[in-house]
């Protein structure tokens, strides 16, 4: 049975098209459809209900010395309000989820994990425990309401003061008042454009949810499903759990290098990543350059040689162009490469080019 | 939106005007559309491909998805709809005036339900 978050009656009001996803039900698009809300999101703004993702903290004096063993970014130099974003690997180097690390207080983290992997996580999390430290799963008392887009900023100065309200990207501010509700309020996203994620009770859920579309009303603020969070994160070339990154793929190939602290003294995963360098293959975005539109799973060649497969991949309303994204093997990986992608028995031409596809000014 | 009185409708979400006995409209319907959302890429046969009973002659793709389109006749495609592959979005702006292909010499048809039969398969649907 799929869950429902708090916001589910919200949507179906909405005029939301509820579908099954990552164990909840959730609104793949609203009226306007996807290309009008992923537009909204790139030149105004939207609003996304992403309470199906997972928080855990850590809490302990040994809580910094357990992140840095089980994750493959460094926190030791972290300050309280900071973000990192980092993958989580297994003993062979294989990316087993990546997530973002808050520094809540001086002895603790809330971990930000993808609701697909929320129970395998927590699994792995808790085998992994050593010393004095707390682990607590409080992925279903939390929502999670991403605001993003250039008008963001405008929006949530109308119902936070300012001292609720991060400025710099990746800091956060726990305790913040929006609208006389605490939240935990976040200057992150996955759309490629400025904007902040709000972390609330869930019981206030809906009450942020409406004072937020209130108050962007006069900014073109629209609620946004699935449909356009994964356009908008593809076209900023954002790598998605299960598509750019799974258990077989090193973050070194999907290209998360920032991510990744080799030179930390030890880290599950390490020598598994250590294993695969030099890389044989690795992540690259794909123009379409014949007509058609490429999606994931799709082989790619050149000639009658297999080089890889698509991972991502469909029509970017921004571009107004079919874009994709795939793990090649590395001779093939340069920009202006001139490949082919079989898509159902038919060769569409494609070329390689720089990631992101988008990138806000 | 209606759909309309005077067309003929597959199970499957085509709609179908006929011409005359063995000549006629093939395009999707507003159902169809609904369902698939914003439409961004359409691949149609050529004229004089055969198109064959409920095997697909065209694929349709939305944002989301791509979508096989089968065809309710064994017949030759006479036309395509050179609009529809410059311009899409025209399938769900207006699905029953943006026909797909026009086909002559049919020879098979499957069956295909009038209006109100059609309206009750996608009652179920829903």
């Amino acid at each position: 049975m799929e869950l429902k978050t708090p916001l589910y009656e919200k949507h179906v009001e909405s005029g939301g098209k509820i579908v099954p996803f990552a164990g909840y039900l959730l609104p793949v698009q609203y009226e306007s459809g996807v290309i009008n809300e992923h537009m909204s999101v790139r030149t105004k703004a939207g609003l996304f209900d992403v309470s199906h993702m997972g928080e855990v903290y850590y809490t302990g004096k040994d809580a910094l010395a357990n992140i840095n063993m089980l994750l493959t970014n460094d926190f030791t130099n972290m300050k309280i309000g900071q973000v990192r974003y980092s993958p989580m690997c297994n003993e062979e180097g294989g990316v087993l989820d990546d997530l973002l690390v808050y520094k809540v207080g001086e002895d603790e983290y809330l971990i930000v994990v993808n609701a697909g992997n929320r129970f395998k996580d927590v699994k792995w999390m808790k085998q992994k425990l050593f010393g004095d430290v707390t682990f607590t799963d409080r992925s279903d008392k939390i929502a999670q309401i991403a605001l993003q887009g250039p008008a963001a900023p405008g929006i949530l100065a109308k119902v936070a003061d300012k001292p609720s309200i991060p400025i710099k990207y990746y800091t956060f501010i726990d305790n913040a008042n929006v609208g006389g509700i605490s939240c935990l309020v976040s200057r992150t996203g996955y759309t490629g454009e400025l904007g902040y994620e709000i972390y609330v009770a869930a019981e206030n859920a809906v009450k942020i949810w409406d004072l937020l579309i209130e108050a962007g009303r006069d900014f073109g603020l629209i609620p946004c499903g699935l449909g356009a969070r994964d356009t908008l994160r593809l076209e900023a070339g954002m790598p998605l759990y299960g598509h750019e990154m799974d258990e077989t793929i090193s973050p070194l190939e999907t290209g998360l290098d920032f991510g990744v602290k080799m030179n930390k003294a030890d880290f599950i995963g390490k020598k598994g990543i250590e294993a695969k360098l030099p890389l044989t293959r690795k992540r690259v975005g794909l123009k379409i350059t014949g007509r058609g539109i490429v999606r994931e799973h799709e082989k790619v060649y050149c000639g009658n040689k297999s080089v890889g497969y698509t991972t991502s991949g469909t029509h970017c309303p921004y571009f107004k162009k079919a874009l994709a994204m795939a793990i090649l093997e590395i001779d093939y990986t340069e920009p202006g490469t001139a490949l082919e992608v079989d898509v159902r028995g038919r060769r569409i031409p494609v070329e390689i080019i720089e990631l992101p596809f988008y990138k806000r000014d | 939106m209606n759909n309309p009185k005077n067309l003929k409708y597959a199970k499957t979400h085509e709609w179908v005007k006929m011409i005359d006995d063995s000549t006629a409209l093939i395009g999707i319907t507003n159902f169809a559309q609904d369902a698939l959302g914003d439409i961004v890429f359409v691949n149609l046969p050529e004229p004089g491909d055969s198109c064959e009973l409920e095997t697909s002659f065209a694929d349709i793709e939305s944002v989301k998805a791509v979508s096989d389109i089968l065809s309710p006749f064994t017949a030759t495609v006479s036309e395509i709809n050179e609009a529809v592959i410059d311009s899409p979005e025209l399938i769900n702006s207006d699905p029953y005036g943006t026909w797909l292909i026009k086909v002559e010499n049919i020879t098979d048809q499957r069956e295909l339900l009038d209006v109100s039969a059609y309206e009750l398969v996608c009652e179920t649907e829903e």
